[in-house]
């Protein structure tokens, strides 16, 4: 193994447990907006604020550990990707702002409920990954281009994208199908029936979805990027088994069975999915641009990035178990008799 | 033209996140600490007053750090969106405290999230004051790895550029540049001096209000105490470095003090106007500025004389150090003055002027804070990497970096205002009289006061 494929293993799991933990929150926020224009809001509120507000800045560091990470091991993707997605990720930041003042201004603080502010909060959830996800598409190459040795994004070329906006789409399925799926069964896990039955029933609505967007993007690529076509095609078991998990999971929230296994099931869905994508991808970090490996960092970087991680991993992975423990596994906690906030 | 003109908008944007997540950030490092204090105090010497004195910043520090957390995020992302390629030639060199920065900040949002709920969890209070402590720990390292990033960005080392190449990089070498000392520890004691006082201006705060309650009393000395402690160490700190400008970026010294000519016996001028060379209506103080470079009265001290005339810093940034120097100074001797008149038990102390004078102390720390920081980042320029990358060099060639300027600023008017509303309305909602009162009547039989 190359420090190249190192380095970008750890980027893309990182990346991916991301997508997870960020899909669960998302997916809540826009869960409880919607339950709040319904007026069902009483069933899910709670739920919602006893997980995650506790955890979100936790989830929003998945995010900046994958963009510092990136420029650490591939500095060259800050010129390429830099310039370019300056729009698009100012956007993005603008959008976890809301998020982010919404944990602080209104679950912490003075509580300010107002609908409006749900509303945005929920709405931020499916505009984030709309906002992110384009980066996929870029990355496929056709949308960046070059123009005096700078480059330039093509946003006619990028709007027009049949490609892109169906990345868009899955992005935002697999947002309510992950966060349905992981609310299933932490609802359950409160004891709480209303909660589990409702948000069950969002789970069934966006398998269909969540797994006809992830095929059309696969066939998309036919036409936009052969290359990486006939590489997705090479893995075509990968993809298999990601597509038996799937129904693995469909079936157990179908007949109300193993709620927790059922999230595993998805998880590995994704999982095998996602790595299945990242190495039908390998070698390019931007096509045709930027492989990982003219990208590279030097080497004695690359290893005392790795001695950094591996350390940082040692303090963290108990840290993570404790947080999880206390608020995901503790029973007392989940099923809310006991409040200790400050 | 066009390129020199991203350059200033890019410039401008980071200025105003930088502006503003500085305020957050500095408390988010040494709040932590005055929590750990008061719980500790409060455990001792089994006095509830400081333990809810604990749990109620606890609330408030909250939503400082989500506000921080998003402008944290806002300011790692512009770096690579505004300066790709700085970023570019930066990530090759300096990746590596960018990268344990985020595992520090990991670290404590784990905790952070932990000990916020699971207040009375534990029976043994000293049990939850443990959780605070990685806190703390990693609240600290993060301003530790990121200054070390500032740190390389005024004295590069750990890499050489032949024909634009890097070769024989170093990741540690590059990590511990001479800039580190100075800058880590005055980092670190301002953010805990200001901390201080920005607790202390809210206790005075509230006790001009009208609250008699002995509650604010206990919090104002307390912070009061530990701000004298600080900013003494910051002067001291400060004094240090003074002796590394001089020694490794004295363009910027000579710069800040107005200091044209390479001279010994260096006078030290405060404020003034600039005619020409010759300042005027400025404070001279004689010898000072060979004393703060080198420690001695008679010591040279490198003039601006030396430079090239594009490698010279604005001038105006005397006004800003002159501001950070002088607010410091009054901030060391005022807690002096409290501290002693409180122990003496002068009458001064309870005067309204007095009280008014210890509100402002506060948002005089913060004021410190970004003249600090706007000081050593305009001070620095034209380089954006001291000697081999210029500012105008590094920026984005994007078109709509203006754009973003609006949307950003209106993101943080927001925030700053929401910021505020909520905390007042918080605390007043639930003032600490009411508090007390509860807890009061939950635990008939404990032992309040």
């Amino acid at each position: 193994m190359t420090l190249e494929i190192i380095g970008v293993s750890v980027l893309w799991l990182f990346l991916f447990l991301y997508v997870i933990v960020a899909s669960i929150d998302f997916g809540a926020g826009f869960f409880n907006a919607y339950s709040a224009f319904t007026n069902k809001q009483h069933i899910l509120t709670n739920i919602i604020q006893r997980y995650l507000s506790p955890v979100w800045e936790v989830t929003n560091v998945f995010f900046v550990f994958f963009f510092v990470g990136i420029i650490g091991f591939f500095p060259q993707t800050a010129f390429y990707y830099g310039t370019t997605l300056l729009v698009p990720a100012s956007l993005a930041l603008i959008l976890l702002a809301i998020r982010g003042s919404y944990y602080a201004f209104a679950t912490y603080g003075a509580r300010i409920n107002h609908r409006g502010y749900i509303y945005m909060y929920g709405l931020s959830g499916l505009l984030l990954p709309a906002s992110l996800s384009p980066v996929l598409a870029m990355s496929e190459g056709g949308f960046i281009k070059m123009n005096g040795g700078e480059p330039y994004l093509d946003y006619w070329a990028l709007f027009t994208s049949p490609l892109m906006w169906s990345i868009v789409v899955l992005s935002i399925t697999a947002v309510l199908y992950i966060s349905a799926v992981f609310l299933t069964w932490y609802a359950h896990k409160a004891g709480d029936l209303k909660a589990t039955e409702l948000i069950r029933k969002y789970a069934l609505v966006w398998a269909g979805p969540a797994i006809v967007t992830a095929t059309g993007i696969i066939f998309e690529l036919r036409s936009h990027n052969p290359e990486h076509y006939s590489r997705i095609l090479d893995l075509w078991w990968m993809f298999a088994i990601s597509f038996l998990l799937f129904c693995g999971t469909v079936y157990l929230i179908w007949k109300k069975k193993n709620y927790g296994l059922a999230f595993i099931l998805l998880v590995g869905q994704f999982f095998t999915a996602f790595f299945a994508y990242g190495v039908s991808h390998y070698p390019y970090l931007l096509y045709p641009y930027l492989t990982i490996y003219d990208g590279f960092t030097n080497e004695s970087m690359a290893i005392a990035l790795i001695i950094a991680f591996i350390a940082g991993l040692g303090l963290l992975l108990p840290s993570l178990y404790l947080l999880f423990r206390l608020f995901l596994f503790d029973k007392d906690y989940v099923k809310g008799k006991s409040d200790y906030h400050a | 033209m066009g390129f020199e003109d991203t350059a200033l908008l890019s410039r401008i944007l980071t200025m105003m996140t930088l502006s503003f997540h500085i305020l957050y950030a500095t408390i988010g490092v040494g709040v932590p600490l005055m929590i750990m204090i008061a719980q500790w105090v409060g455990i001792k010497k089994k006095d509830d007053h400081y333990i809810l004195l604990a749990r109620r910043w606890a609330r408030g520090f909250v939503i400082t750090v989500a506000v921080g957390v998003v402008t944290g995020t806002a300011i790692g992302l512009q770096l690579s969106l505004l300066w790709p390629n700085f970023m570019q030639l930066a990530g090759n060199v300096i990746a590596l405290p960018l990268f344990m920065e985020v595992f520090a900040f990991f670290f404590e949002a784990i905790f952070l999230g932990i000990y916020l709920y699971t207040w009375d969890r534990f029976e043994d209070q000293r049990k939850h004051l443990l959780l605070l402590i990685p806190v703390a720990l990693g609240a600290a390292a993060s301003s530790v790895f990121i200054t070390i990033v500032n740190s390389f960005m005024n004295a590069p080392q750990g890499f050489d550029l032949v024909n634009g190449e890097l070769i024989n990089v170093s990741p540690l070498l590059a990590m511990f540049s001479p800039a580190v000392p100075t800058k880590v520890a005055h980092v670190m004691s301002t953010a805990f001096m200001t901390s201080a006082f920005v607790l202390a201006s809210i206790a005075a705060l509230r006790i001009l209000q009208g609250s008699t309650h002995v509650y604010h009393k206990k919090a104002l000395l307390m912070t009061m105490k530990l701000g004298l402690v600080f900013s003494v160490a910051t002067a001291l700190i400060g004094d240090f470095s003074g002796k590394y400008l001089a020694e490794y970026q004295p363009e910027k010294l000579a710069a800040a003090e107005w200091h044209f000519e390479t001279e010994d016996e260096a006078r030290l001028i405060l404020f003034g106007v600039l005619d020409g060379q010759e300042p005027k209506y400025a404070i001279e103080i004689p010898y000072a500025l060979s004393i703060l470079a080198h420690g001695l009265p008679d010591a040279e001290v490198t003039g601006l004389n030396e430079f090239p005339e594009d490698e010279i810093p604005p001038l105006w940034i005397h006004y800003l150090f002159d501001t950070m120097v002088t607010i410091g100074m009054w901030l060391a001797f005022f807690s002096f003055v409290y501290v002693v008149a409180a122990w003496r038990k002068w009458p001064i102390i309870t005067k309204k002027w007095f009280r008014w004078l210890t509100v402002a102390t506060g948002p005089l720390a913060l004021i410190a804070i970004e003249a600090g920081w706007w000081f050593t980042e305009v001070g620095r320029q034209p380089w954006i990497l001291r000697g081999y990358m210029k500012t105008s060099e590094a920026a984005t060639t994007s078109g709509q970096v203006d754009l973003m300027i609006i949307l950003f600023a209106g993101l943080y008017f927001i925030l700053g205002v929401g910021t505020i509303v909520v905390l007042s309305r918080m605390y007043k909602r639930n003032p600490v009289e009411k508090e007390l009162a509860q807890r009061q009547k939950a635990d008939k039989g404990g032992d309040p006061e």
